[in-house]
């Protein structure tokens, strides 16, 4: 991938940091991310004429606000958590940025805004905020606006709550920039941005007895530029491609993808291995590519019966899934990214290793996100594993592999060649500088 | 006959390192269930959440975390049996979240 520059925000050891979802805007100039203790942490990135050729678009913090807090629901007698599951940009409409942040239960629009100047010179009003006698005020002048240090801004224009028994895993805004969906474990709401009481059930796979239930809903997502067309993913390995403008209820799908599957080969694992994790439209809206926990899976949207690329992120972990089974790591959710202009797609693994594969050269590379084995401004080294026998200078043994370090969270810059990697509580952010 | 049974077994295992986990794992776990991966999980994962009895026990349990202690009973309150039900006045308030995240430092 050429030359790799990274930069780090270092953090401390705590469960409240832990970064549960990373959103580029539709710009890439800010990079939000949500952790587990219910913050959001903006990132903007520097302009480039500062003269300092090393400065160049690096991302510091912006803004950061409490999002979601801890909740109790009194009738289940169940903790919400305030872990935010997901960010979701708005286009930009205006000075002000707009994003949508979810925890399992509520999502919130919240409007960051910058204010550089004040007022100053009040009739009614002295500098300090008091109210000045009005028989004193013997002659009147037009305040003026002075510049102030930049102040920025968040505060929640709306909430969106009580419309799901289940817990979130997914929001999407739709491209006509008017809606957007939430789905949980069983259903997917349809909600207006300008309207927090009333939303629209679109899909609901609840059976009615609940002893039958042998599917649930793991992923949505809104086709990028057909505003009816919406995915959505499930545990079993399926997707179905649904169509709003067919039915007000979209619970018969308009496609199924489904990749055939050798019954001879099926385990014990097979499903639960097979189950998708994160679902993504490319941006051309021609593909769209889903995350299992082995590997990761390119479909053409006009062919339902297989994908048309599949990458194998980890294979060496299959002869481990019985460990993996145990330690739960095998229910990991890892989701998946395309970069810009849908020629790469990267996705996270174990020991804060992360995969990047060329869809064009059919090249991929893993790398380490960690401080130990990398230096700021340094070029990432490729990182292999080893699967048996002898094992080379600077490979990894399966064995050696660090579990606790999963990278589930990652990002691309919409334009450029910009990463962002959350490795469990720490962020990172690589530039790839053509020299 | 047996020669070629044995060499299926032998293949089975090499060419799926996924049954070879899958004997293992019920070498282990015995009653493991019948249905492959499913419902059980849906249902656990449905589930998520830790419940308590009611908001008096949630509130106690997030006091226990903080302080390590319960809230004691007063020595002269007879008839006291088990754990002291919390009243408002001696329920902790629960701690403001931190605002500023490691991450923005």
């Amino acid at each position: 991938m050429g030359t790799l520059i990274d930069k780090l925000n270092n953090l401390n050891k705590e469960h409240a940091d832990i970064i549960s979802t990373v959103e580029f805007n539709y710009s890439g100039d800010l990079l939000a991310t949500g952790d587990k203790g219910g913050r959001v942490v903006i990132f903007q990135r520097e302009q480039e004429n500062k003269g300092r050729a090393h400065s160049r678009g690096e991302y510091n913090v912006y803004s950061t606000f409490q999002s979601h807090e801890p909740e109790f629901d009194y009738l289940k007698s169940l903790e919400i958590e305030e872990k935010i599951n997901k960010i979701r940009w708005l286009p930009q409409q205006n000075a002000a940025h707009f994003l949508l942040s979810t925890n399992d239960k509520t999502i919130k629009l919240w409007k960051i805004s910058e204010r550089d100047k004040r007022a100053e010179g009040y009739n009614l009003k002295d500098e300090d905020g008091r109210l000045r006698d009005p028989f004193r005020i013997t002659a009147l002048r037009v305040p003026i606006l002075k510049p102030m240090d930049l102040m920025v801004e968040a505060s929640p224009r709306r909430i969106f709550a009580n419309a799901h028994t289940y817990h979130i895993n997914s929001i999407s805004v739709n491209s006509d920039h008017e809606t957007y969906l939430s789905a949980d474990d069983l259903r997917i709401n349809l909600w207006h941005l300008e309207i927090t009481d009333r939303s629209f059930n679109i899909v609901d796979i609840k059976p009615a007895n609940m002893e039958e239930l042998t599917e649930v809903i793991t992923a949505a997502e809104f086709h990028p530029h057909q505003c009816n067309v919406f995915v959505y993913s499930s545990s079993k390995g399926t997707i179905r491609l649904c169509d709003m403008r067919s039915s007000a209820l979209c619970d018969r799908h308009a496609k199924f993808f489904e990749e055939p599957e050798d019954p001879s080969s099926r385990s014990f694992f097979s499903e639960i291995i097979s189950s998708i994790s994160d679902v993504k439209f490319s941006h051309s809206g021609r593909y769209m590519m889903t995350r299992d926990y082995l590997s990761v899976k390119v479909w053409d949207l006009n062919m339902e019966g297989r994908p048309v690329e599949t990458h194998q992120v980890h294979e060496y972990l299959r002869s481990k899934l019985c460990s993996l089974y145990e330690n739960d790591c095998i229910f990991d959710k890892f989701e998946c990214c395309w970069n810009g202009s849908d020629s790469a797609i990267m996705t996270g693994s174990y020991n804060n290793f992360f995969r990047m594969f060329d869809r064009n050269t059919r090249r991929d590379v893993t790398l380490e996100a960690s401080r130990e084995n990398s230096k700021p401004r340094a070029s990432l080294k490729p990182r292999k594993v080893c699967t048996g026998g002898k094992r080379k200078k600077d490979e990894i043994s399966v064995d050696s592999l660090d579990f606790n370090k999963k990278i589930l969270h990652t990002a691309w810059h919409p334009m450029e060649s910009i990463i962002a990697v959350a490795a469990t509580n720490n962020l990172y952010i690589f530039q790839d500088k053509i020299n | 006959i047996i020669y070629l049974k044995l060499f299926q077994e032998m293949e089975d295992k090499v060419t799926s390192p996924e049954k070879a986990e899958e004997a293992k794992l019920k070498a282990r776990y015995p009653h493991l269930g019948q249905k492959p991966g499913g419902s059980d999980f849906l249902r656990k994962r449905l589930q998520k959440g830790q419940k308590y009895f009611d908001s008096g026990d949630y509130n106690m349990a997030k006091a226990k975390m903080k302080n390590k202690q319960l809230p004691a009973a007063a020595p002269d309150k007879t008839e006291v049996t088990g754990d002291h039900i919390p009243t408002p006045q001696d329920l902790p308030q629960r701690k403001p979240s931190l605002v500023a995240s490691k991450l923005a430092g």
